[in-house]
């Protein structure tokens, strides 16, 4: 298990980093806690001519609230998710996906920003990061810009982040009070990519109503998925076992899963539809508290 | 029964901690891929990306012209010295590196050897081959097809067939069926897996150009028949050849079979003068290295219409790929499979099977397994749950009614066994009394009616462990015994160094124990070593639960015959007659004056310093073990499995294994043993595959997708034993390690079937994963 020959980088700021990705383009990728893109260059899956190694930039690895909005640095760690005590109670969504996402060891080096930008619909945190809306903050050459995340999935492992862009944030908002959210994952064994994982984040009205529903899909298509058909079916309406079955089947409907050693397709828009189903239990019985 | 001895000598019993351990914990031991010798370099393998295609050409210019790369070797140039082919244990020959064509995918083609292992593998990339693809056999069912492409023009015989095997009486057994009220069946197949040991394959070649003397560094089961196996293929002088088995990363089988690379290191070394590593990937390991299993089965069981079995009989089908690699003793095709009677007085039975080739990776080893037995129990203990839904009765009572009785043993089998010993209820019902089977039948019930999805799996298994007798068993000719040799030095301390090889099993401990409960010599004083061929007696290695049956009667063997002489001294010493003197382990004493005494380590330092007239110093033996026949251990085991009705999900909730072995050598490794099987066993009933596309392209062929159990899926596992002495062996012990791999996948199967039941199901292929649960619910309309 010996990659192709690479270039290394090291720098030191993220202004150094910008400019090597300027210089370097679609050469380079930018190596982060390396648990998707290492294994893919040893099996010469992948080969970079150069990897910027981001993780001597200071100042990239943090949980913080700020401004209504959760704030996670490009270069934080799952562990760091899976431990933070504000994400334990305000965002159990994140705190359930970072739990499941391949196995401690992996965590332990594996950085939410990377699990975004490699663009895997394998990957878990896309499907949360589109229940919860979030905002990718990318930096290059020009400075900052916002892209939501229902933009970002542009195809399998293609996000909207420019060669010379780099993910530095990710901005979750955290309006309501009255939120809830679960994530839930088959897999045929811990450390396994998802046979259908489904992200679900409501958050309720002082009457109780639906005031927002988020649903994402994982590993059910050539991109993660927000199921904006299902989340219509709740918005605004109070949480019954009709509406969430009928939510279930919608999201069923929105997958595109295929055939693999995971399991038939069929078998995986069911699994769309069960886990729907019960993650909108969950996240009523969360928002509820 | 086996005498306690104190903690302090740590015989037969004691959980003594594993002595291994220590230098395993502080990263202290010692694998191939720690050899590092001056000069060494690296050897890399191309391997083929078809199943199934001619070479055309094999260009090694650009992989030459990469700095440091010293040879790029093919397969012809393996031609011109004759060693393009090296025979299989089984009868059959096998490709080095290809020539002419390619039998599947990951075959070997061409080895790179350059100064360092970065240099090799993008050499590697750059050997060019020429392929034109042929037809592809995957499925062993058409291999015999009037249409299907001839793999091996090679051999004599223009077919797919490699052998036909049948044992017992086919026609009492075909009448037998015809006067039965009763008659039931099952098609299942054992689905081809890999023992995937943590540590893959590898070796250090290292030809010494002064001397001519070649060392191997090598992952092996059975170091010195690899010798003998290198001297008579390569021709080297066997004296000119050492092998040494380092500590080894798990073998399961995996490392009985001499590979290609292997080959190609000593070949290289010799071509270049100079050491050669070659260590495997884990995805080269998975995709041709000796798989396991494989079978494709049908049993069927007459009966009486209360249960009382009258035949048994057994048709398989047994897929080879592309060259018959099994490791199995030379008489048995299809190794010990004829166990397949199991713990059950069948008074009829028949059983043949076919062995074919296909675009596959050669194997057929016998992963954690005495040669093809876990199929043969997973066979019968499926097919006895499939009659007693037939008769609607209970699986266990099914059982019960059919065993052998303990006052029955020795047994003989209808296909030609003799069973040493066993209590097979005894262990049952231990078994269902932990488990609490009735009030788990009685919730099964209830959970039944609320339309809740629950099973309780039952595997009553027969094991044959601990080839062989040297009148039936031999490997590659090589009979079967094993071997121990002791010296005890001056001061009372020893050394035994044995024809086994740990890879993982604590033989440092468990020997040492054996020689201790012998000689009362503290298990702390005794040192083992294995695996080097320069020091240690002839022996054919470590598998088939064989070390404790065969090298174990070796070692206990050895000791009495030290025992032996140590008394003669001892008499000296005290001036009695050897009649005069009584045994207990540590001492001799003199009969009614157990003060006038002698320890052995006095008596050790006499054998070297005050010998008695006329005889020899020294305080050594050396036994080889030839067994009178084989151990034969059973169990009961029982698994509770809860379905989850929405995604197909099952959960083991409780696993009892109740194990009988003989006597115990060290309870904390039997049971560590038994932790581990039970592991395996899991991951075979509900994850691992290793399968093929139509094209022969291998899936499942690296840790992604060949799954692993971890400590997450596996479930707290309630051990407990039995003790029926083996009549036969010295110190009335059977061999462990793979009972729980043979016995545990028919007890996982058993329980989702029989969650199932109900519904009309009797069976599910392994792997039993979620989706095919699923599957099954909603065909049946009860998926949530």
């Amino acid at each position: 298990m010996i990659p192709a020959s690479f270039e290394y980088l090291r720098p030191g700021s993220l202004n150094e980093a910008i400019a090597m990705l300027s210089e370097h383009g679609d050469e380079a990728k930018i190596l982060s806690g390396g648990q998707s893109l290492i294994p893919m260059m040893k099996f010469r899956l992948s080969r970079p001519a150069c990897l910027i190694d981001i993780n001597r930039i200071p100042n990239l690895d943090y949980i913080k609230e700020e401004d209504g909005y959760l704030k996670i640095g490009g270069l934080t760690r799952e562990t760091a998710l899976e431990h933070s005590d504000l994400i334990r109670s305000r965002f159990p969504i994140l705190h359930d996906t970072s739990f499941v996402i391949a196995d401690v060891q992996v965590r332990n080096l594996a950085t939410v920003g990377g699990n975004l930008a490699h663009g895997d619909p394998a990957n878990d945190h896309p499907a949360t990061m589109l229940a919860l809306d979030a905002e990718i903050v990318a930096t290059g050459p020009q400075g900052e810009r916002i892209i939501p995340i229902k933009d970002f999935f542009v195809a399998i492992f293609t996000t909207a982040l420019r060669p010379e862009e780099i993910l530095t944030e990710i901005r979750i908002p955290m309006n309501g009070s009255r939120r809830g959210g679960a994530y839930l994952k088959v897999e045929r064994k811990v450390g396994d990519y998802a046979t259908a994982g489904v992200a679900v984040q409501v958050t309720l009205n002082d009457r109780g109503d639906v005031q927002r529903a988020g649903i994402g899909l994982t590993n059910v298509g050539p991109t993660p998925i927000k199921a904006t058909g299902a989340e219509g079916a709740l918005a605004g309406k109070q949480l019954t076992d009709e509406g969430i079955a009928e939510a279930a089947r919608r999201a069923s409907e929105e997958a595109q899963p295929s055939s693999d050693l995971r399991g038939p397709a069929e078998y995986k828009t069911a699994l769309v539809q069960e886990l729907t189903r019960r993650a909108l239990y969950r996240a009523w019985e969360r928002a509820k508290k | 029964m086996i005498q306690q001895t104190s903690p302090e000598i740590g015989g037969m019993g004691h959980s003594v901690k594993r002595k291994e351990d220590r230098r395993f914990l502080l990263g202290k031991g010692n694998y191939v891929d720690d050899i590092h010798l001056p000069h060494m370099v690296y050897g890399q393998l191309v391997r083929s990306p078809f199943a199934h295609a001619l070479i055309k050409s094999v260009n090694t210019e650009a992989a030459m012209r990469v700095p440091g790369v010293l040879a790029v070797i093919t397969g012809e140039d393996l031609a011109k010295a004759g060693l393009a082919w090296m025979p299989t244990l089984f009868f059959d020959k096998q490709m080095v590196l290809a020539t002419g064509k390619v039998l599947f995918q990951s075959q070997e083609v061409a080895f790179v050897v350059a100064e360092t292992r970065f240099a090799a593998a993008d050499a590697a990339e750059l050997v060019e081959v020429d392929y034109e693809e042929l037809p592809v056999l995957v499925d062993p069912h058409h291999a015999l097809d009037a249409d299907a492409p001839i793999l091996r023009p090679d051999r004599e015989e223009k077919s797919n067939h490699i052998f036909h095997w049948e044992v017992g009486d086919r026609a009492a057994t075909a009448k037998a069926f015809e006067k039965a009220p009763v008659r039931t069946e099952v098609t299942a197949v054992f689905q081809r897996c890999h023992p995937a040991p943590l540590e893959t394959c590898g070796c250090v070649a290292d030809f010494n150009t002064a001397t001519e003397r070649l060392t191997v560094w090598l992952t092996s089961q059975a170091p010195h028949a690899h010798r003998t196996l290198f001297a008579l293929v390569g021709g080297i002088p066997e004296n000119n050849i050492r092998v040494i088995s380092p500590d080894i990363g798990g073998g399961f089988g995996n490392k009985v079979p001499i590979y290609p690379g292997y080959v190609c290191a000593v070949v290289a070394s010799l071509k270049l003068g100079r050491p050669v590593k070659w260590v495997e990937t884990r995805s080269e390991n998975l995709q041709s290295t000796g798989f396991a299993r494989d079978y494709h089965m049908r049993a069927e069981i007459a009966s009486e219409s209360d249960g009382t079995v009258k035949a048994l009989r057994v048709q398989t089908l047994a897929d080879h790929g592309a060259f018959n690699a099994a490791a199995q003793p030379t008489k048995f095709p299809a190794g010990l499979f004829s166990i397949c009677t199991g713990s059950y007085k069948f008074p009829n039975a028949f059983c043949e099977v076919d062995g074919v080739y296909t675009n596959k990776a050669p194997g057929g080893i016998a992963y954690r397994c005495s040669f093809r037995v876990t199929e043969a129990s997973y066979l019968i203990e499926r097919a006895m749950d499939v009659l007693a839904y037939q008769l609607n009765t209970d699986p266990a009572e099914l059982r019960l009614k059919n065993f052998i009785r303990p006052d029955e043993f020795p047994y003989e089998t209808p296909l030609g066994w003799s069973y040493d010993s066993g209590n097979y209820a005894a262990a049952m019902n231990k078994a269902l009394e932990i488990a609490g089977y009735r009030e788990l039948r009685k919730e099964q019930e209830e959970k039944r009616r609320r339309g809740e999805l629950m099973g309780i799996g039952l595997s009553s298994f027969t094991e044959v462990v601990g080839a062989g007798p040297a009148h039936t068993f031999d490997i590659a000719g090589l009979k079967m015994f094993d071997s121990c040799e002791i010296r005890i030095h001056p001061t009372g301390k020893a050394i035994a160094r044995l024809g086994t090889k740990s890879q993982g099993q604590g033989h440092e401990t468990t020997f040492p124990q054996i020689i201790a409960q012998e000689l009362g010599i503290p298990v702390s004083d005794i040192t083992l070593e294995e695996g080097d061929t320069d020091t240690a007696p002839y022996g054919l290695g470590t598998y088939a639960s064989r070390s404790t049956p065969v090298a174990g009667g070796a070692t206990s063997v050895a000791s009495r015959k030290i025992r032996e002489k140590a008394r003669k001294i001892a008499a000296h010493l005290l001036e009695v007659s050897e009649e005069d003197l009584e045994w207990e382990p540590g001492k001799f004493f003199v009969k009614g004056a157990p003060s006038k005494a002698k320890t052995i380590q006095e008596i050790a330092f006499a054998a070297y310093t005050n010998i008695p007239p006329g005889m020899e110093a020294g305080l050594e033996a050396v036994d080889y073990y030839d067994p009178p026949n084989l151990t034969f251990p059973f169990g009961t085991y029982i698994c509770v499995v809860d379905i989850d009705k929405g995604t197909g999900e099952i959960k083991v909730r409780r696993f009892i294994a109740v194990d009988d072995c003989g006597n115990i050598i060290n309870p904390m490794i039997v049971e560590g043993q038994i932790h581990g099987g039970l592991a395996e066993g899991l991951g075979i009933a509900f994850m691992q595959l290793i399968s093929y596309d139509e094209s022969g392209n291998v899936q499942g062929g690296n840790f992604m997708d060949y799954l692993l159990p971890t400590a997450v899926e596996t479930p707290y596992w309630e051990t407990d034993k039995t003790c029926t002495p083996s009549p036969h062996h010295p110190i009335g012990a059977k061999g462990v390690g793979e009972s729980p791999n043979v016995g545990s996948p028919a007890a996982f199967v058993n329980a989702v079937v029989d969650a199932l039941s109900h519904l009309g199901v009797r069976h599910i292929d392994m792997p039993i994963a979620s989706w095919k649960v699923w599957q099954i619910l909603k065909e049946k309309g009860v998926a949530a």
